[in-house]
């Protein structure tokens, strides 16, 4: 009734998220169910140091990756039922002045579970279909354990797929029902949701400053995502240089790759939100005569210092994570290597963050050197 | 002296092309107050565009002070607009997340205009200035749009439909606001509206029609906002 196909599209984020944490926790959690047959050998004592490690080690993975990832769908699902509210408030205000009950509308938002079913669900499927097999086989032929068979686990299908879109549509639901609390008018006069914060003082800033300011001000929730996106680049391009000597090459790669992914996506996400959510402002500074680079230090500038923070912050969560995974978690487990700060692979991410970043914010910049001004003019 | 020489403008191709502009010719003179009258859809707020920088005509030329504008690259368009324009449009466009001083700011930083709060002043804001578009009326808002524009300090103002949006009481205000601050400070006015009565304010007037000019005419005594029917 109210969620089109288009709009689910940009749910994007939250699909490649689920994507993401399904396809880690369903490996290893999966593993961990197939090693519980191993309780039932004779010989299980003799295996039991290796089996507490590897369970330990799908244990923290999945709480890590997944619980994190977790939190963020939640952040993501309320930005976008927010932002689609703000967006469409008069077709929402319409349908209430209708007649439709605020229930009956919140209801539609349910369609926002159906990516994270996509998301989890295609997953599952590359999880099923392409890594398990391979991490099984990895694992049996490092011969530590007994052979360890691939079993389909119905319960972790339900716990992995139906459970997070059901709470997932529920969550909308919820949200969106809160959100829609507002008379009818306040949606069709568009004034309800998001009104401006006022800042603390008055300040003699120049426009541009004060505009790069407010826009941070008003958008808490990108500052996250694009924190979010950088934090995830950071740290999981660094893990997986470690994670080669530490692990193994395929997790290594399995790592930098959903790494890369998730912040690409997520930064891609955010970065749109911002230009699409500041369409009129560009416009009407580019009338008035500021370049596109203005447009884009004023609007997408402010974002920088927390982009960086992001860095900054997943070189220490990855360095405190591997730390206390190599000393506390793994200290009874032979050859493995000591673990210390890895600055040359520091230096290489930054290195290439700097350039990744400062390519999206370029292209973002002529885009906006490209946007017409007659959509303003046509209002 | 604004110099718009065989002007046209189309949209669309093949058979659903409509030619908006067939080949308009005219002259503003520095410090006119000219308006542009016109019904829906006769092709006035196009000409403002074209003639304004904001779009680019099919063919023809519009030259300021001899410099032809319609061969301008859009760098170098920016910077004219910079330099020598500014725009009041009838839906404001003011920035919502930004309160009146800083909105007045956008135009005042552009011309190093350091003095921007006496334009606030001017449009009878004052008190005003921490205030967000949401918490004004839309009289209050066009005349931050104003001062936006005037803050500027731009050659040439364009006004599309600037009262089209606002009530009698207000839209004489705002009207009569403008061309006090046009006379003192002298820049050129054009102003494209529906509303004949406020044609009798200019000191030239074009009238339009399906994408031609169909009259014009000078005023030799232009009435003051108050004077004029509404």
């Amino acid at each position: 009734m109210i969620i089109t196909i288009k709009d689910l599209f940009k749910m994007a984020g939250i699909l490649a998220v689920a994507f993401c944490a399904v396809i880690v926790c369903a490996m290893f959690l999966n593993f961990n169910l197939d090693l519980l047959a191993l309780k039932q050998r004779a010989d299980f004592p003799v295996y039991e140091p290796v089996y507490k490690i590897m369970e330990m080690n799908g244990k923290v993975i999945c709480g890590v990756s997944g619980g994190c990832l977790f939190l963020t769908s939640i952040v993501l699902l309320c930005f976008y039922i927010g932002h689609y509210i703000d967006t469409h408030k008069k077709e929402l205000g319409i349908l209430k002045a209708l007649g439709y009950s605020r229930l009956q509308m919140a209801v539609g938002f349910s369609a926002f579970g159906g990516c994270v079913l996509a998301g989890t669900g295609l997953g599952y499927g590359a999880s099923w279909l392409f890594l398990m097999p391979r991490f099984y086989e990895m694992q049996n032929k490092d011969g530590l354990l007994p052979e360890i068979r691939m079993h389909f686990h119905p319960w972790l299908f339900l716990a992995l797929v139906a459970a997070p879109t059901a709470f997932f549509a529920l969550l909308a639901i919820f949200y969106s029902y809160h959100k829609l609390g507002v008379p009818a008018l306040s949606l069709l006069r568009g004034t309800s949701g998001t009104k401006a914060k006022k800042a603390k003082k008055v300040s003699c800033l120049p426009f541009l400053q004060e505009l790069s300011r407010s826009n941070v001000r008003q958008r808490k929730s990108l500052v996250f995502f694009i924190t979010f996106a950088v934090f995830c680049f950071s740290s999981m391009v660094q893990m997986s240089a470690s994670m080669e000597a530490l692990a193994s090459a395929m997790m290594a790669a399995m790592i930098f790759c959903i790494g890369i992914f998730l912040a690409v996506v997520t930064l891609f996400l955010a970065t749109t939100s911002v230009v699409r959510a500041n369409g009129k402002t560009i416009t009407m500074m580019k009338v008035f005569g500021y370049g596109a680079r203005d447009c884009a230090r004023a609007v997408l500038g402010g974002y920088r210092p927390w982009a960086y923070l992001g860095f900054a912050l997943g070189t220490v969560y990855q360095y405190g994570l591997l730390k206390v995974m190599v000393e506390f978690v793994f200290q009874d487990m032979e050859g493995m290597p000591a673990y210390g700060f890895d600055f040359p692979a520091m230096a290489a991410t930054l290195a290439a963050f700097v350039v990744l970043y400062e390519t999206i914010m370029l292209a973002y910049a002529r885009k906006m050197e490209k946007a017409p001004l007659k959509e303003i003019m046509l209002e | 002296m604004i110099k718009i020489e065989n002007i046209t403008k189309s949209y669309g191709t093949g058979a659903s092309k409509t030619e908006v502009l067939k080949g308009i010719s005219f002259t503003i003179a520095p410090g006119d107050f000219l308006v542009v009258l016109g019904a829906s859809g006769s092709g006035k707020s196009t000409l403002l565009n074209v003639i304004s920088g904001l779009e680019q005509a099919d063919s023809g030329t519009v030259s300021y002070g001899g410099k032809d504008i319609s061969s301008l690259s859009d760098k170098e368009l920016t910077r004219f607009r910079r330099d020598q324009i500014g725009y009041i449009f009838q839906q404001y466009f003011l920035l919502p997340n930004l309160d009146v001083d800083k909105n007045v700011k956008m135009g005042a930083d552009l011309a190093g205009n350091k003095d921007y709060r006496q334009v606030i002043n001017a449009v009878g804001l004052s008190g005003k200035e921490n205030k967000y578009p949401h918490e004004l009326s839309g009289g209050e808002q066009q005349r931050a749009a104003v001062a936006r524009a005037l803050s500027k300090k731009p050659r040439v103002l364009y006004l599309d439909e600037p009262t089209g949006a606002l009530d009698e009481r207000t839209g004489r205000q705002v009207l009569d606001y403008i061309v006090k601050l046009q006379k003192e400070q002298g820049f050129t006015m054009v102003m494209v509206t529906h509303n004949a009565n406020i044609a009798y304010m200019a000191n030239r007037v074009i009238r339009m029609n399906s994408g031609q000019i169909v009259e014009q005419y000078e005023n030799a005594a232009p009435k003051g906002a108050y004077e004029i029917a509404w």
